[in-house]
């Protein structure tokens, strides 16, 4: 396995300057675009999204709920940029407000996912024994599910609202994330600067958060862009079936549900722009994640 | 394993129970608890969960509510169809997945490494139903004729119904391919790397037998891996393939059921599915075995 200096030339100055102040945060970044375009590209794309999700308002043409009876199943034109639904809605605007239902809810049941799974990570890897024991077992039957049947199970189970969807989609985040801080939790519990630690007399809550945590940010955050990814596959594709944002919110997955099927032949737009919105938002998040991976997991440097 | 199995089967019910109770708001009152009485969910759940248990180990799968018919015989038709539709796949998907990789891998850091590793990063990023999506608008655009929207058995006409499953498995499979070409990349620019895949170039093999014959047998360890947990997995995604393509498999099944909230059948599946996961990983375990005579187990 290729070995290289930890610290001179790799991107982990992005994570570990942040504290810092000004340029090694700034000279980090760069270096990262530089080392890693395609996952540059990505983080670009991410920060458009973003942007278009805290200014929708401005960006929309149309109100992306009101309907119009005289205009439906309209083609691409000046008016309606990406045509319009059934209903007579703007697609484009509803696009746009789509991006800010998608992002919160795929950043935030990430976060909600990858923070439970990784105190349970945490204190599983750091107490051992029958605690660990116990969860891991638990967390074997969650991933004994495919992700979107355990999700699809929690939707169901909670039924069709925002905070519920992003509660569904969490949980089957929880076992990957606490998998993932778990191990690395394992080999820095070993380190000689934990022992010291330990014989200095600090306590277990002490080291656990704030010796061994800082130390796995690096794989929280590779884990969290992986699954951000996935997050917003599966809000799509609940929301396909019906199980996920309840209307009137505009959600990609919403967009191309049973209704936009049944009018695909004659307004092909309606199937064809929300789908390359979710495969681009995805595309981004996967692009960034894999360059992040790469730079920040060791075993993988040098590849 | 077995604890595993155990206590999903403690989990499932559970789950399901809390889904009727929370919509359950469908029927009057007195009709709902009549109901709730014939079906026997009025009782405590942990009642409920000894009687599964207990009806479970005589072979007995419980009703279907919607159907009033036992839930294996609502099941036992679906399973060849998702089955079949895992299988196509998973074959596309490997076909697809280990040559690309291996030339990624081959190729690193050229253009073609780079065009192959968007490729698939793309598949991973579309959802397979609007790619499924796509695929019939398509064939309507361009050559103007649409498979049929009702499935039809292979015995009445093989080769509509090999289209009705190509398409499907086409893009499921492309999306299962972008994992394995991606784990067939990295563990062949392991594997490349290694003494005696350089003693075999040295030796003035073809590249050909370096690459195929040498270097991939060892590479395959960690694909096998994907392959198994992408094929237990791929049910996930069939979920809203099978709807998008009206065919009637477990995936699809497993939507309506929950939408009805016919939780024998619910129970049942998400059962199956859970079984279906735990036998692949068997199975892979068992290959590794097979595969690198240094894994050995019974210690």
């Amino acid at each position: 396995m290729a070995t290289r200096p930890v610290a001179a030339d790799t991107g982990l100055e992005l994570v570990t300057a942040a504290p810092r102040p000004g340029a090694g945060a700034w000279a980090g970044l760069r270096r990262f675009c530089r080392r890693k375009p395609l996952g540059a590209a990505g983080g670009l794309l991410m920060v458009v999204m973003a942007l278009t999700a805290i200014f929708a308002e401005a960006l929309a043409t149309h109100d992306p709920i009101a309907t119009d009876a005289a205009n439906t199943l309209a083609r691409p034109d000046a008016e309606h940029w990406l045509g319009s639904d059934h209903l007579g809605r703007d697609i484009y605007s509803r696009i746009v407000h789509g991006t800010r239902v998608s992002l919160v809810v795929g950043v935030l049941s990430t976060l909600l996912g990858s923070v439970l799974g990784g105190i349970v990570g945490l204190l599983s890897g750091y107490l051992g024994g029958k605690t660990d024991l116990l969860s891991q077992r638990v967390l074997d039957i969650l991933q004994g599910l495919p992700l979107l049947v355990l999700a699809l199970v929690m939707a169901a189970a909670l039924g069709p609202s925002v905070p519920n969807v992003i509660v569904a989609i969490s949980i089957p985040i929880i076992p990957r994330a606490a998998r993932v801080i778990r191990s690395s939790v394992l080999s820095i519990r070993e380190m000689p600067y934990i022992e010291a630690a330990r014989a200095l007399g600090v306590g277990h809550a002490r080291i656990a958060f704030r010796h061994i945590l800082p130390n796995t940010m690096g794989p929280f955050i590779v884990l969290c862009t992986a699954q951000l990814g996935s997050a917003i596959l599966v809000e799509a594709a609940l929301s396909f079936l019906g199980l996920g944002i309840p209307e009137p919110y505009p959600s990609w997955g919403r967009m191309l549900s049973v209704s936009a099927a049944e009018y695909a032949q004659k307004a092909p737009h309606l199937v064809l722009f929300p789908g390359i919105a979710i495969s681009l938002a995805v595309f981004a998040s996967n692009l960034l994640g894999d360059a992040l991976r790469d730079t920040l997991d060791p075993r993988l440097r040098g590849r | 394993m077995s604890i595993v199995i155990f206590v999903l089967l403690r989990l499932a019910p559970g789950n399901i129970v809390d889904i009727l109770f929370a919509t359950g708001g469908y029927v009057s009152e007195a009709d709902k608890a009549a109901i709730m009485k014939e079906l026997g969910i009025d009782r405590p759940i942990w009642v409920q969960y000894l009687d599964w248990l207990r009806s479970l180990a005589t072979g007995d799968l419980g009703k279907s509510y919607r159907y009033d018919l036992p839930a294996w015989q609502v099941i036992r038709p679906l399973i060849p169809v998702t089955v079949e539709l895992a299988v196509l796949s998973t074959i596309i998907a490997v076909l697809l997945g280990v040559p690309t990789g291996v030339v990624s891998a081959v190729r690193q850091d050229t253009a073609l490494d780079y065009a192959l590793r968007v490729f698939s990063l793309a598949g991973l990023s579309m959802p397979s139903f609007w790619l499924g999506m796509v695929i019939i608008l398509g064939m309507v655009a361009w050559l103007g004729w649409i498979p049929p929207v009702t499935y039809v058995p292979a015995h009445e006409n093989l080769t509509i119904h090999a289209v009705q499953f190509l398409l499907p498995a086409l893009a499921v499979g492309y999306r299962s391919s972008a994992l394995i070409t991606r784990i067939t990349r990295s563990a062949m620019l392991e594997v490349l790397r290694e003494d005696y895949v350089r003693t075999a170039w040295a030796k003035g093999q073809r590249a050909a037998a370096v690459i195929w014959r040498h270097a991939l047998k060892n590479a395959m360890l960690p694909v096998v891996t994907v392959i198994g947990i992408e094929f237990a997995f791929l049910i996930g995604g069939l979920v809203v393939t099978e709807t998008v393509f009206n065919l009637p498999g477990v995936a699809r099944f497993l939507v309506q059921a929950i939408l009805w909230r016919d939780y024998p059948i619910v129970q049942n599946l998400v059962m199956f599915i859970a079984i279906v996961v735990v036998l692949s990983n068997l199975v892979v375990d068992l290959l590794y075995g097979w595969l690198d005579p240094r894994v050995r187990y019974g210690d």
